[in-house]
């Protein structure tokens, strides 16, 4: 998993995106795409859990921490995507 | 939006469970007969789903003390340690346990999940971080609610996730408590613990193991997954529960931290809720005695343990990752598991049932435990149920299996 596009060692949104999307698929409604809107909780089949498995991935995959309570207050994926960019900045 | 309108796709799930004519939720024990015994639904049913692993639940002395407890000091307490004072038995209790686990310092809950839920999110504050097992408990889960800490989850019995989150804290302030479980309630596997604790020193991270499942089951001794893995003395807290091998209700911490006793004036699990009655505090001394006398009920466990494991195993079920006293069978999804379980109950035999959103990553269990009052029989009898159910169902191949090769698992 080496294909990240970095610029200065940052890591850029559309790898961000991609990643997520790799993990939501499954969890899609019908031919409904995945975009920066899309309402994680109520515009797809998963459940929180799931997505918290799915934030142990990306931490992993993008050396971040993102603590639960964050989560929580995530809503859709273009908030994820700012999430996961803001916490690998930061480091 | 109406009071109940956020659980609807709960109601959904559980309509369709109960469409099969029964509620595995609402089961009625007509009459318990024996630790391995019920009437349920008019007939003789073998238990193989209660978490009595020694059995104790009918133990003469135990129920003796319990009698002769009721009859000095009443049939309850009517109130917390903090407002109506502690019985002698309980601090007796508390002594008991303590020396036990050869620690300073026990206190104890009403129930083991207010023990987790109380001493957990009192430990943690503002600026500390709390770090979670992806399967942990409910009650580990509600705790992380109740705190101002941060909350990071780790991957299942995996270490080097755990480290790799404590990596990158980095050298932020605040203290680290990692949260581990002996025994998982789900699938019966145990952490690697003396990993864990490994990488709890190296971050200068507290550790608290939750023992509800181990206690009695692992050790020399008894006392858990922390005296197997050799950490009886870097385990910082020691969470248990009266309610499995005990045979009763309510929940411990044990711990050698100096300070600990500030939790009874801290901990609102334990301020704000009825003391344990006199007979269960009298019932759970004299079963911790047994506990201590009677080590080949641990060895009858495990022997059952065994049974029922390869039994299974050669069947071809998909089963937990290792032996343990929990022992979870692997369905491919909520409907055939509800099929299952009622199939089985209505061939005589109770285990629980375990389905999504209950359960780690998704999946559908049948969950089992064992008890050292088991008879070799009566699993053999249950092995040879399940098979039947089993290939009834096309969850295990038609054909008799000589070994279970994995090729189904």
């Amino acid at each position: 998993m080496t294909d990240a596009v970095q610029v200065n060692g940052a890591v850029s949104r559309i790898t961000v995106m991609r990643e997520i999307g790799r993990h939501l698929e499954p969890f899609r409604v019908g031919d409904r795409p995945i975009t920066g809107m899309t309402v994680i909780s109520k515009d797809l089949t998963v459940d929180s859990l799931a997505v918290m498995d799915m934030v142990l991935e990306l931490e992993d995959r993008f050396d971040v921490a993102i603590p639960m309570n964050v989560i929580a207050e995530i809503q859709t994926v273009d908030q994820l995507a700012d999430t996961v960019l803001t916490l690998s900045a930061r480091r | 939006m109406g009071l109940f309108d956020r659980h609807a796709g709960l109601v959904d799930i559980y309509r369709d469970i109960r469409s099969t004519g029964i509620d595995p939720f609402q089961i009625r024990m007509e009459r318990v007969l024996s630790p391995t015994e019920a009437i349920i639904n008019g007939r003789k049913t073998l238990l193989v789903g209660t978490n009595n692993y020694f059995g104790l639940t009918f133990d003469p002395s135990c129920m003796e003390a319990a009698i002769e407890a009721i009859r000095a000091e009443g049939t309850g307490t009517t109130g917390s340690r903090i407002a109506n004072g502690s019985y002698s038995e309980h601090v007796a209790l508390e002594e008991e346990i303590a020396d036990f686990y050869g620690k300073k310092h026990c206190m104890v809950f009403t129930t083991g999940y207010q023990a987790n839920l109380g001493v957990i999110s009192t430990l943690v504050g503002a600026e500390d971080f709390l770090l979670i097992d992806a399967d942990s408990h409910a009650s580990i889960y509600d705790a992380c609610k109740m705190t101002q800490a941060e909350v990071v989850r780790f991957k299942h019995n995996d270490p080097s996730s755990l480290e790799a989150r404590l990596r990158r804290l980095g050298d932020k302030p605040g203290n680290r408590l990692a949260v581990l479980e002996g025994i998982y309630s789900m699938l019966g596997d145990s952490a690697p613990l003396k990993e864990f604790v490994e990488v709890c020193k190296r971050y200068k991270a507290y550790v608290l193991v939750d023992e509800a499942h181990s206690m009695g089951a692992l050790g020399e001794h008894g006392r858990g997954l922390c005296e197997k893995a050799g950490v009886l003395d870097d385990c910082h807290f020691i969470i248990g529960t009266f309610s499995k091998t005990l045979g009763a209700i309510g929940g411990y911490c044990v711990s050698d931290e100096p300070d600990f006793e500030v939790l009874r004036v801290a901990t609102r699990s334990y301020m704000f809720t009825a003391s344990l009655p006199p007979s269960i505090v009298a019932s759970v001394r004299q079963a911790l005695r047994i506990v201590r006398a009677r080590p080949e009920l641990r060895t009858k466990l495990w022997d059952n343990v065994a049974t029922l494991y390869d039994g299974l195993a050669a069947q071809g079920f998909k089963l937990g990752p290792e032996h343990g006293p929990v022992v979870g069978v692997h369905l491919p999804d909520r409907m055939t598991a509800i099929g299952f379980w009622r199939a089985l109950l209505e061939a005589g035999v109770y285990v629980n049932v375990a389905v999504p959103p209950a359960t780690p990553n998704g999946v559908s269990l049948l969950r089992c435990s064992l008890c050292a009052a088991h008879t070799c029989e009566q699993l053999e009898h249950m092995i040879e149920v399940m098979t039947g159910i089993g290939r009834q169902m096309g969850v295990i191949a038609a054909a008799p299996r000589l070994r279970a090769v994995g090729a189904r698992i």
